[in-house]
């Protein structure tokens, strides 16, 4: 009997180790970000339950040291097989070998730009799809109703243009002497990406050549929309950059501290803004200039394979798999619940249903003349924007001066990338 | 006399010499520990900053000096250069003057010195993050402590018909010229309470008949402190110097935190060589040009050291 049992009790062990053996266990990373989090737990628990050859185990980092884990664990040949990052840093990630191209023989480029909205060709490189998102993200005008009423405005009817908006800014902006109690726009988040993606593309000028090798701003366009937003704090005084403190700061004064009447920003702060806003509040598209042309910038995170999925072709073919399941039409909607991020599929942008929900309605908008500006470098292509508008507002610089020392900086950027 | 039972089988070795190995033997452990975790880690930074970054050591160019190069002629790395080293310049003095004062009037208080002791120390313990957060909300332009004070007083003396005594309200971490004098302010804040304990400790060890023999002598509070105290703690300032010096040329925490929407800015005037490296190896992945950096930033410690022990480690004469 013993002996029964005893060989009962080795088989069952052989037979649990080859079926683990035979399993593909693939490791997940993004950053610490709660939704994003539950999000794809709960992608990842009916991706296991789907295919019992593969376990994917998720592991994050906070935001602040995300960069520097991957970078130390992948030169270590450990960490991830399927990274989460964002779309910006792919020239920089894919120098470094932190991630590899999809693997053309289980993701076919032609799919990818039948299925996605076009944005996603940005992370093409060298002819090569290194990630694909399931969600992108587009940027709108959020605004306080309330605060908008006790100003005398129309709480229906937010700014269309640049000069509506600096009006109701006026209205909604409230001094104590020298200081401001209430700002009527809260700059920071998302304005280098404004100045350099919306206003320039606004007032007509693409700030980079198709093949992303060229500055095209360093210009009177350039210099225009740099002066039209560096005017908003130096002349028309509705706002402050660093008015509340910290990297939310702008978001935090709109939510919370309901003393900035409006913001620009991402889909993103949707979940955010849900959550903890506790009046009365609308989104609406970008206002644009007097010529009416629109403009909007979108980005994404995107999920990418590293060297290390690579190292073995059952690795790579689960990491493809579960890539696709990631970015399947299901997932997408799962994550605009959980998330409130868009979708990123062709497919899903124009559901009716999206479109006229006066939250998401906005985005989906503007997602379709969105572009998701391409960057080599996206750290130190921010940093030169900031230092240009930087520049004209504390240092007191000519836009127009200011501008083409940074159209300088950036195009040294992009040739020291090619080189 | 006792033959000495030793010697009989007594080793090749002598007693001092096997001491000697044994200690070695254990040395070994601690050594080896260091050598493995901190020197060859040191080295391979080294061997970095020769070559261009990738994951797969086989991809990586060999580039020789050119990091170097590049950096000797970049402007933001002499901008961080510049900044780190008036951090030094600022924190260094100012903390430890002001340490070795509060030591002293502390030396003085006999009630309650403990309490004083921790409410100095506290700061030290703090962490950077939460330090840097509380002092950018105090430095906040419209929100701010300090403002708030000055637009208090702007409100008062135009109540009582003086206008021309308000002052203006600060930019602070907003005003390219001030930015680095605010940040190195909340980086003596907090050193202080290290330097005090430091000098306390110093001060304590200085036996008590030096100074009662110096008043015989007719010596007045500024000898003692000149002729007696000075000296006598020469090697606590020396280790204090030597320490802020260090920390100074290393600073990053406080920096990453204080100006988080723009780290090291406005326009890169509170960069420091720490965090510029940081921002070259894990926000550009440059890992070999930010490991040339490093190289640059020892050796700039290493050099700083050196001449502040020549300097001040001199023997003191009694």
């Amino acid at each position: 009997m013993q002996r029964i049992l005893r060989t009962a009790l080795v088989l069952g062990l052989l037979t649990g180790l080859s079926l683990s053996l035979a399993q593909v266990t693939l490791t997940y990373w993004q950053y610490d970000f709660g939704t994003r989090i539950d999000a794809m737990n709960q992608l990842i628990e009916q991706f296991n339950a789907e295919n019992p050859d593969v376990i994917v185990v998720q592991e994050t980092f906070p935001y602040d040291a995300y960069e520097q884990r991957v970078a130390a664990a992948t030169a270590a040949g450990q960490g991830p097989d399927v990274v989460q990052l964002f779309y910006g840093w792919v020239g920089s990630w894919q120098r470094a070998g932190y991630i590899e191209p999809l693997p053309q023989e289980h993701i076919d480029h032609a799919w990818i730009e039948e299925y996605f909205i076009p944005m996603v060709e940005s992370v093409k490189v060298g002819g090569e799809y290194f990630g694909l998102p399931t969600a992108v993200r587009s940027l709108a005008l959020f605004y306080n109703k309330d605060l908008f009423r006790a100003a005398g405005l129309d709480p229906d009817a937010p700014p269309q243009t640049w000069d509506e908006f600096v009006e109701a800014a006026k209205a909604l902006t409230v001094q104590r002497g020298p200081l401001f109690t209430q700002i009527g726009y809260g700059p920071g988040g998302q304005d280098h990406h404004l100045i350099r993606t919306v206003l320039m593309n606004q007032l007509g000028t693409p700030p980079y050549s198709a093949d992303n090798r060229e500055v095209l701003y360093g210009n009177e366009i350039g210099a225009e929309a740099l002066r039209t937003w560096t005017d908003w704090q130096l002349v028309d005084e509705i706002g402050v950059l660093e008015f509340i403190p910290g990297s939310g700061g702008y978001r935090d004064g709109f939510i919370n501290q309901e003393n900035i009447a409006m913001i620009v920003d991402g889909s993103f702060a949707i979940g955010q803004v849900r959550n903890n806003a506790q009046f009365d509040w609308g989104v609406t598209e970008l206002p644009t200039f007097d010529n009416g042309v629109q403009s909007n910038f979108g980005s994404f995170w995107m999920n990418a394979v590293t060297p290390r999925a690579y190292r073995d072709p059952a690795v790579l073919e689960a990491s493809a798999r579960f890539i696709t399941f990631v970015t399947s039409e299901e997932a997408m909607q799962l994550w605009l619940e959980v998330v409130g991020e868009l979708p990123a599929a062709r497919s899903l942008v124009g559901d009716p249903e999206l479109v006229s929900d006066p939250v998401n309605g906005p985005f989906i908008a503007g997602l379709a003349y969105a572009e998701a500006t391409q960057f080599v470098d996206e750290a130190a292509q921010r940093q030169v924007m900031i230092d240009a508008y930087n520049r004209v507002l504390l240092e007191g610089m000519d836009p127009a001066e200011s501008i083409m020392l940074e159209a300088q900086a950036d195009q040294a950027l992009l040739d020291d990338f090619d080189d | 006399m006792i033959r000495e039972p030793r010697a009989k089988r007594s080793s090749r070795l002598s007693l001092t010499q096997r001491e000697a190995i044994y200690a070695y033997v254990f040395l070994l452990v601690p050594l080896v520990f260091f050598a493995t975790i901190r020197f060859y880690p040191a080295l391979q930074s080294f061997r970095l900053s020769l070559f261009t970054w990738h994951v797969d050591p086989a991809r990586r160019t060999f580039v020789g000096a050119q990091y170097y190069q590049d950096l000797l002629s970049n402007p933001v790395f002499h901008q961080a250069l510049t900044n780190t080293l008036l951090y030094a310049a600022i924190t260094v003095p100012v903390s430890i003057a002001l340490g070795l004062g509060i030591a002293i009037l502390l030396q003085a208080v006999t009630v309650g010195r403990g309490w004083y002791r921790a409410i100095y120390f506290a700061p030290y313990i703090t962490p950077a993050v939460a330090i840097a957060w509380v002092w950018g909300w105090m430095y906040n332009v419209n929100f701010g402590i300090f403002n708030r004070i000055i637009i208090e007083w702007w409100d008062f003396v135009e109540g009582i018909g003086l206008p021309w005594l308000a002052i203006d309200p600060q930019r602070f971490l907003r005003d390219p010229e001030v930015a680095l004098p605010a940040v190195a302010v909340v980086i003596i804040w907090q050193q202080l309470g290290f330097q005090v304990v430091i000098f306390l400790a110093g001060l304590q060890g200085i036996p008590r008949v030096f100074y009662e023999a110096a008043r015989i002598d007719g010596a007045n509070p500024w000898q003692l402190f000149r002729h007696v105290t000075i000296p006598l703690l020469n090697p606590v300032l020396v280790f204090a110097v030597v320490i802020t010096t260090i920390n100074a040329l290393q600073l990053f925490d406080q920096i990453v935190n204080i100006n988080f929407t723009d780290q090291g800015g406005p326009l890169g005037r509170t960069l420091s060589i720490a965090l510029y490296m940081y921002q070259e190896a894990f926000s550009r992945a440059r890992l070999g040009y930010a490991a040339a950096v490093t190289v640059v930033l020892f050796l700039i410690i290493l050099v700083i050291t050196l001449v502040q022990l020549r300097l001040t480690q001199r023997r003191v004469e009694y």
